[in-house]
């Protein structure tokens, strides 16, 4: 699937992203919170994007590429409106968040790292999140999810479904 | 915990009662903060907000019995609270001082006595030094940790000794890395300050890599000032007058409480310059990681902090030496941190007073997996992994038979039954094929297979190998493939070989740890587990009814002969007169699972 950055739709992020960049930049090893903030800001970290990262700072747009590759938490495409984090931790991983997994991923007819094509959610596989008490666990925009069995697993999911995806 | 009922009694005379509510993540996901809420309105409604004080505190390690409320006076332990027990609690027992039997933690009555929090057994082996605070005070409030002498050690170190004294008494006390390696704290620290150049950094590794552990992650949100102040005596003690926290990003609400609780420090003056009307200053700031294990590295920290790609460099030169942007720069895991300002205060003696010989003090540990109580523990070095195992976490859920316990996540090994009394130390563990790493500790019955969790780990590190060297990057590759064909039910005994002799090699030949450490999880399995490996490869067998290639479907007993299964098999294959026991022809068997979701006796089972 390819995605095309929208200019104009993010007019006002940019602007924001920008002037963050114009803050950050003169202190020592900034790239990585300029990276974290672009994530956020739009989901992703489209090649154009870098490029604008690497105008402002003078880094090697190579150089960026690699260090936005070599990070699992920074994407080279958009993430659904919905992440949803399946815990693998070791913890997790005894207690079968495998089949966990492997539910999520048939439910959505996606794969690990996949963004489903209505950019509703997206699939990540996820290391211990600190809540290996309550495992298997898995994370949905920031909720957290415990004592995780496969038969709940549509349920949840239809919990978040059932909003409409604003664009 | 007598010190709670002394604060109680001391600082808070103004309320009658108190109830602590965990609020870490833990719990979080338990959904405590309904349960906060729903507390805190029902006091409203009742006029009583003036009478009670509410405390949301960190994890009190029991995380699995979340969300908890703890009433003093008494410690009353309520756990696994549900939507409406919150009202519940306030209106019988805050408000109607009746102690709700039902509510409370199972272990905590007997004979309709409620026992303390502290006194189930879960805790009464434990001791407390790094969580000493945990669940003990607001993390949010530097006054309560101030209370609980916070800030005493720092205020020593700053009017009654020299940085060398500083050093000396870590030094003397013992204390080793609680980040994997086990390093001398002292020693590193003199080598940090003897180092030629400036300025120097303090850094501190919370990047908890090992997927199973949450130890770091619980002190940072339930007592972030305690690594806080640590640093800044490390910052008088080696000369440096700037440190960087860095933190995973998986993290987010440990990322808030630090980012505040520095804020707050900077008020108070306890951070910035001339701390405590002294003359030495010292700042910290945060930095935060982006999902790569092998950033944990001190290294590869350091690397990342610079805002590059997080690859270890080869070493020497070490951090001391030749750390961030160059500098001399001393590196400390979280839980390490938190031990120091206590060493301070109280003295070298009082902390090598526990524990074993060569190790001293405590370890925290993450429990988790098969076991009943999953949570969080801190034991004196020295404790026996049958009381960790039986005592603390009562045993193996549906008292199923243990198989082995897993510490030192991808780094480390597994240790069997016939080593349940060995003294958990530095030694004993790595002496076993272990290691003590940063804490994790999984629990693992006989439903386990020890093969797939060799090939669980292996994925992991070929997952987070930097790709720097090629030992690391291909080899672990080829374990895995390796694997992979032993789980799937086509592995040879010469696979079983090539296994360990790739482990073997990529063992002395990677660059850094994560390498080095990679094959660990498949030689232990192998040195305790290999006949299993050949069940698998020999007789096609998994052994613990894990590997799905190598199940079969059959028919017990108790089958009743109603046809249902015949009927839904797709092929076939299974045969049997009405009334009869069935049979499954398993050669022909396409393993649909159809017969065991049908049986209506549930006669249809895997092995
Ligand atoms: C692959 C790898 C991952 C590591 N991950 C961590 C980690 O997550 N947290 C940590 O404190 N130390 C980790 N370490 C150990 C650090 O390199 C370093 O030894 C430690 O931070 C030193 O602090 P200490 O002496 O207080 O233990 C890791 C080491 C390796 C080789
Ligand atoms: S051992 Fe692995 S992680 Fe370490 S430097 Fe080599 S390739 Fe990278
Ligand atoms: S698992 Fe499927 S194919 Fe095998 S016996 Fe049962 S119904 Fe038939
Ligand atoms: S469905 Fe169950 S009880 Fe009925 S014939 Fe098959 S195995 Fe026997
Ligand atoms: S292993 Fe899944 S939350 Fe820790
Ligand atoms: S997170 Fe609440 S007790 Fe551990």
């Amino acid at each position: 699937m390819s995605f095309t950055f929208d200019y104009e739709a993010n007019a006002d992020r940019l602007e924001e992203f920008e002037s963050f960049i114009d803050k950050e930049k003169t202190k020592k090893g900034s790239l990585m919170a300029i990276l974290h903030k672009g994530q956020k800001l739009f989901g992703y970290l489209p090649i154009e994007i870098q490029e604008i990262i690497s105008k402002k700072t003078k880094i090697p747009i190579a150089e960026i590429y690699g260090v936005v590759t070599f990070y699992s938490q920074f994407s080279l495409v958009p993430k659904g409106k919905h992440e949803i984090g399946v815990c693998l931790g070791t913890a997790c991983y005894v207690r079968g968040a495998q089949d966990v997994l492997d539910e999520v991923k048939d439910q959505l007819g996606i794969d690990v790292g996949g963004t489903t094509s209505d950019l509703n959610f997206s699939i990540q596989a996820t290391r211990c999140i600190g809540a290996c008490g309550l495992a298997p666990v898995m994370t949905i925009s920031g909720d957290v999810y415990g004592k995780l069995k496969t038969e709940d697993i549509k349920e949840i999911l239809d919990s978040y479904r059932n909003e409409e995806v604003k664009k | 915990m007598a010190l709670r009922d002394n604060r109680f009694a001391n600082i808070n005379s103004l309320y009658n009662k108190q109830v602590l509510i965990c609020g870490d993540t833990g719990c979080r996901s338990s959904k405590s903060d309904e349960m906060e809420e729903e507390i805190r309105e029902a006091l409203k409604e009742a006029n009583a907000e003036e009478k009670i004080d509410v405390v949301r505190v960190g994890c009190f390690g029991l995380c699995e019995a979340g969300p908890i409320a703890v009433v003093y006076p008494g410690g009353k332990f309520y756990a696994y609270l549900k939507e409406g027990d919150g009202r519940r609690i306030v209106k019988e027992d805050l408000l109607g001082d009746k102690t709700i039997d039902e509510l409370i933690y199972p272990e905590s009555l007997s004979d309709d006595i409620v026992k303390s929090i502290y006194d189930v057994s879960f805790y009464t082996k434990q001791k407390k030094i790094a969580h000493k605070n945990c669940g003990v005070i607001n993390p949010d409030s530097i006054e309560e940790y101030i209370a609980l002498d916070g800030y005493l050690g720092l205020h020593k170190a700053l009017n009654e000794m020299s940085p060398q004294e500083v050093i000396d008494e870590i030094k003397e006390s013992g204390l080793r890395g609680r980040g994997g390696g086990g390093f001398p704290t002292g020693l590193k620290w003199q080598f940090t300050k003897d180092a030629e150049g400036s300025p120097k950094y303090v850094l501190c590794n919370a990047d908890e890599g090992d997927p199973g552990a949450f130890m770091d992650r619980s002190i940072l949100e339930g007592d972030p000032y305690s690594v806080i102040e640590a640093m800044t005596i490390a910052g008088y003690a080696i000369n440096a007058n700037y440190g960087f926290i860095y933190i995973r990003a998986e993290y987010p609400s440990a990322v808030e409480k630090l980012e505040s609780s520095i804020k707050k420090a900077k008020e108070l003056g306890l951070l910035g310059n001339n701390i405590m009307g002294t003359d030495f200053s010292f700042d910290l700031e945060l930095r935060l990681g982006a999902g790569a294990f092998v950033c944990g590295e001190e290294m590869a920290l350091i690397e990342s902090i610079e805002g590059k790609r997080g690859i270890p460099r080869n070493k020497p030169p070490f951090p001391a030496n030749e750390g961030l942007w160059g500098k001399p720069t001393l590196i400390n895991n979280v839980e390490t941190y938190a031990n120091i300002a206590q060493i301070i205060y109280k003295g070298s003696d009082w902390f090598s007073s526990i524990g074993t010989e060569k190790s001293h003090g405590t370890k925290v540990f993450t429990l988790g997996g098969n076991i009943k109580r999953t949570g969080i523990i801190e034991v004196p070095m020295g404790t026996t992994l049958r009381d960790i195992i039986y005592e603390i976490g009562g045993g193996i859920i549906g008292d199923k038979e243990f198989k082995a316990v897993q510490t030192g996540g991808p780094s480390g090994g597994c240790i069997t039954k016939d080593y349940l009394d060995t003294p958990i130390d530095y030694d004993n563990l790595t002496a076993l094929g272990s290691m003590m790493g940063s804490g994790g500790m999984i629990v693992m019955d006989d439903s386990t297979c020890m093969v797939d969790i060799a090939r669980f780990f292996l994925e992991f590190t070929v997952d987070e190998s930097c790709g720097k060297c090629t030992p690391c990057r291909e080899g672990t590759k080829r374990m895995l493939e390796i694997l992979e064909k032993i789980v799937a039910g086509k592995g040879t005994l010469e696979d079983i070989d090539t296994l360990e002799n790739l482990g073997n090699m990529i063992k002395i030949s990677s660059l850094c740890g994560l390498g080095q450490s990679a094959p660990n999880p498949v030689l232990s399995t192998l040195r305790y587990f290999r006949d299993e490996y050949e069940a698998h490869v020999v007789d096609k067998k998994c052994p613990a009814g894990h590997c799905k290639a190598l199940l079969e479907y059959y028919i017990d007993d108790t089958c009743i002969g109603c046809r249902k299964c015949a009927r839904n098999c797709p092929v076939n294959c299974i045969s049997g007169k009405p009334k009869e026991v069935h049979v499954i022809d398993t050669e022909a068997c396409i393993k649909c699972g159809n017969c065991m979701e049908v049986c209506p006796t549930n006669s249809v089972h895997l092995r």
